[in-house]
């Protein structure tokens, strides 16, 4: 049933499925009830006019969180709003979400900041959101970070931008700092990177495409990990694409540099070779690497040196897909493939499934500093249930978002969203 | 004349094309080349075939060899050249797509400044499509007359030593030259700066040379590729006094080795930088051989892609 975000029905009745919470730890098999929004004993609810979930063979856990996503609002929702990004979030899985803002104009003032928290204060995600590094993300002023930072922001990112000046950054550093929240930088020497386009190797050179180098983004992460190490502040590394970068920071991690990273389910899943054929919804920044590069982050995130996934949900319309590879824009959707992806690789890479759960939960959580909802009688309800044995084939059907660009129709998955609930709206596949 | 088929649909590019279709299109290409030379030059073959030639860049030589080939052929033919602006401003491929079906077209010649643009084209038309080149990436019909110039210097490619010198990460003829080339079992080496060499490019099977001496002492041709001036003064190439020096082919050069070698350009060739006046216009520089194969060799290629088609319908 295509039905998401709809009223949350007065009570649920989860049975038959077991209980982990990542805040503990902890797993139990048990039935839990919802009434009006609240986890309640199994007991408490009335069985019969209860809406009834069989959770059978399913993990109950707490709603995935995704620090990063594009959700296009303001000035493009015609790719994306917040209404059908949430949606799209809450058929992944996720029931929290952090947004970039690169959008137009950008989320670099206090303004916009509230108008979004606003906006999407009654959604079923909850929506989160990431004030700019710097005006209009140019790179060149700092953004009114303090005043953001008071309007509610989580992080400061000029995502889809690096912040090329070392200068810059090292302030907005220590702003960050100071307030006890990550700088987020999307590290690619733009020199470096220059036209690039997909993976600089054998590949772009058949193809006779621009490559971007990895060291265009290890060279920058290399910067950005000095200087957190001499501000002491707080470092987030997004998309981390390859193994170079991975090797980095886990140097610097390990001298006890604040740094933490995420890894998406596109870079731990697919390398380059999906561009094969010029398929532009394969074109992605930072690139779709090499296997050795795709290898190294599945064993940074079994490892513990990358902290989380995150999406980079990066919705475009299919007009603008239909272009050549030069002129098509970056990027592609995430969130209703990410627990299939990450789930399948990670699987077969050792993860048991908690801690797969881990990286989309207390991993981000972590990240941004936020406290998850326990999983506990009189919590407010905050779930996702997922089926890890399921095996399903990504379709159309699938995508919740309002874009659907995205390299992964047709790919088979183990691991499968079943339902998610908040208590503002649930998702129920069946 | 061309009673062999090929098993590709369009020529994209030549990554890929066996042996055989390469050496069926080159066979043709001799008896259009025997044709060319007659006092009557057309023959009826693909009359009533529908040929848009598509120019999104500027490329003169390429549409008129193209322009000709196809009016040999007797079809009927279409050019639309649209800048390159066009690309730009949000001409997506689809609508060129769009206006393909339109007009009903069974053949679609591109010129493209953007890498797989072709192969993207042929994933959304039923028209037969024919790369005239896609940026860095192919220009599949370039190194098939070069090909067939070489074939017909040597009268063999399996095993012959062929050069590539310039700056082969921005040429359009590159690629296809060494995927045609390796398939038909020569050797290739590259020669150039440093960062003018695409990385990682020996995995495709060629070797590179950074020293134009060594290369010329070793092969048994040159393709010598044309010098954007656009790439000067941007860090790309510091002088043309170095370029010259370092890899130009001047006659002084060849003179030092004593050997007979055949020299390429696929043109429009800057005198007096990648190569001088006295090499382009000797009798090693098999450069005019080159204009007329081209228009042979495509005549080659829309032959073969076109008339199996034709006959399947009349059937
Ligand atoms: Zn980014």
């Amino acid at each position: 049933m295509r039905d998401v975000s709809r009223t949350l029905p007065e009570e649920i009745l989860i049975t038959g499925g077991s209980i982990y919470d990542p805040a503990t730890g902890k797993s139990r098999k048990s039935d839990i009830g919802v009434k009006q929004g609240v986890l309640v004993a199994p007991d408490a609810v009335q069985t019969d006019s209860a809406t009834s979930i069989d959770a059978t063979g399913c993990i109950i856990t707490h709603g995935l969180i995704d620090i990063h996503v594009h959700f296009r609002e303001p000035g493009r929702e015609d790719k994306e709003n917040l209404q059908t990004g949430a949606r799209a979030a809450l058929a992944g899985g996720f029931t929290r979400v952090c947004m970039m803002p690169n959008t137009n104009p950008p989320i670099d003032s206090p303004e916009v900041v509230r108008s979004l928290l606003e906006k999407g204060a009654d959604l079923p995600v909850q929506i989160n959101v990431i004030g700019a590094i710097t005006r209009e993300q140019k790179g060149v002023e700092l953004a009114e970070l303090l005043e953001m930072y008071a309007a509610g922001v989580v992080a400061f990112s000029d995502d889809g931008m690096p912040v090329e000046n070392g200068q810059v950054l090292r302030n907005a550093l220590l702003y960050a700092r100071d307030l006890g929240i990550p700088i987020i930088n999307h590290a690619e020497d733009t020199h470096l990177r220059a036209d690039g386009v997909v993976n600089q190797g054998a590949l772009s050179t058949r193809l006779g495409l621009p490559g971007n180098p990895v060291e265009a983004e290890a060279s920058m992460i290399h910067r950005d990990l000095l200087l957190a190490g001499e501000t002491d502040a707080r470092l987030h590394v997004p998309h981390v694409s390859t193994a170079l970068a991975v090797e980095l920071i886990r140097k610097f991690k390990g001298q006890g540099v604040r740094v933490t990273a995420e890894a998406t389910p596109h870079h731990l899943g697919l390398t380059e070779d999906t561009l094969t054929g010029f398929n532009t919804n394969a074109k992605v920044a930072p690139p779709l690497r090499a296997e050795k590069d795709r290898q190294a982050i599945v064993a940074a995130l079994v490892d513990g040196t990358i902290d989380c996934i995150a999406t980079d949900h990066a919705p475009h319309t299919v007009d603008e897909k239909e272009h050549d590879m030069i002129n098509a824009p970056f990027g592609m959707i995430g969130l209703d493939s990410a627990v299939g992806m990450a789930f399948t690789v990670l699987r077969q890479a050792g993860l048991a499934v908690e801690q797969i759960i881990d990286l989309f939960t207390s991993g981000p959580a972590a990240v941004m500093g936020m406290e998850l909802t326990p999983i506990e009688e009189g919590a407010p309800v905050e779930l996702v249930i997922i089926n890890p044995d399921e095996n399903w084939t990504y379709g159309p059907e699938d995508i919740y978002s309002r874009s659907r660009n995205t390299p992964m129709l047709g790919m088979n998955f183990t691991g499968r969203v079943s339902a998610a609930i908040t208590s503002k709206g649930w998702f129920c596949r069946s | 004349m061309g009673d062999k088929t090929i098993s590709i649909k369009h020529l994209v590019g030549l990554e890929g094309v066996s042996r055989d279709d390469i050496r069926i299109i080159l066979d043709t290409g001799f008896t259009f080349r025997e044709v060319l030379e007659r006092p009557i030059k057309k023959v009826p073959t693909l009359t009533g075939i529908n040929v848009v030639n598509l120019f999104f860049e500027n490329s003169t030589r390429t549409r008129i060899s193209f322009e000709l080939a196809e009016k040999r052929l007797s079809a009927d033919v279409t050019s639309f050249s649209a800048a390159a602006s066009s690309v730009k401003k949000g001409e997506t491929l689809k609508d060129t797509v769009q206006n393909i079906h339109a007009m009903k077209m069974d053949a679609v010649v591109m010129r493209h400044p953007v890498p797989g643009a072709a192969i993207q084209l042929s994933h959304f038309v039923d028209a037969v499509v024919i790369n005239a080149g896609d940026g860095t990436h192919e220009h599949p019909t370039q190194a098939l007359l070069d090909m067939l110039s070489l074939q017909e210097k040597f009268g063999y490619l399996e095993g012959l030593k062929v050069g590539i010198i310039g700056d082969i990460s921005h040429s359009r003829v590159a690629l296809s030259n060494i995927f045609g080339l390796l398939a038909m079992g020569a050797k290739v080496t590259l020669c150039g700066p440093g960062h003018l060499i695409p990385p990682h490019v020996s995995e495709l099977g060629v070797e590179v040379n950074g020293d134009v001496d060594e290369v010329i002492e070793w092969a048994d041709a040159v393709n010598v590729l044309r010098i954007q001036r656009e790439r000067m003064g941007v860090g790309l190439i510091p002088s043309v006094r170095e370029y010259r020096s370092q890899f130009g082919i001047s006659l002084e050069r060849l003179s030092r080795h004593k050997k007979e070698l055949i020299v390429l350009h696929p043109g429009p060739i800057n005198r007096g930088v990648e190569i001088d006046s006295e090499v382009a216009d000797s009798d090693q520089a098999i450069i005019l051989d080159q204009v007329l194969n081209g228009v042979a060799v495509r005549m080659s290629v829309l032959f073969h892609l076109l008339k199996p088609r034709e006959e399947m319908e009349a059937a």
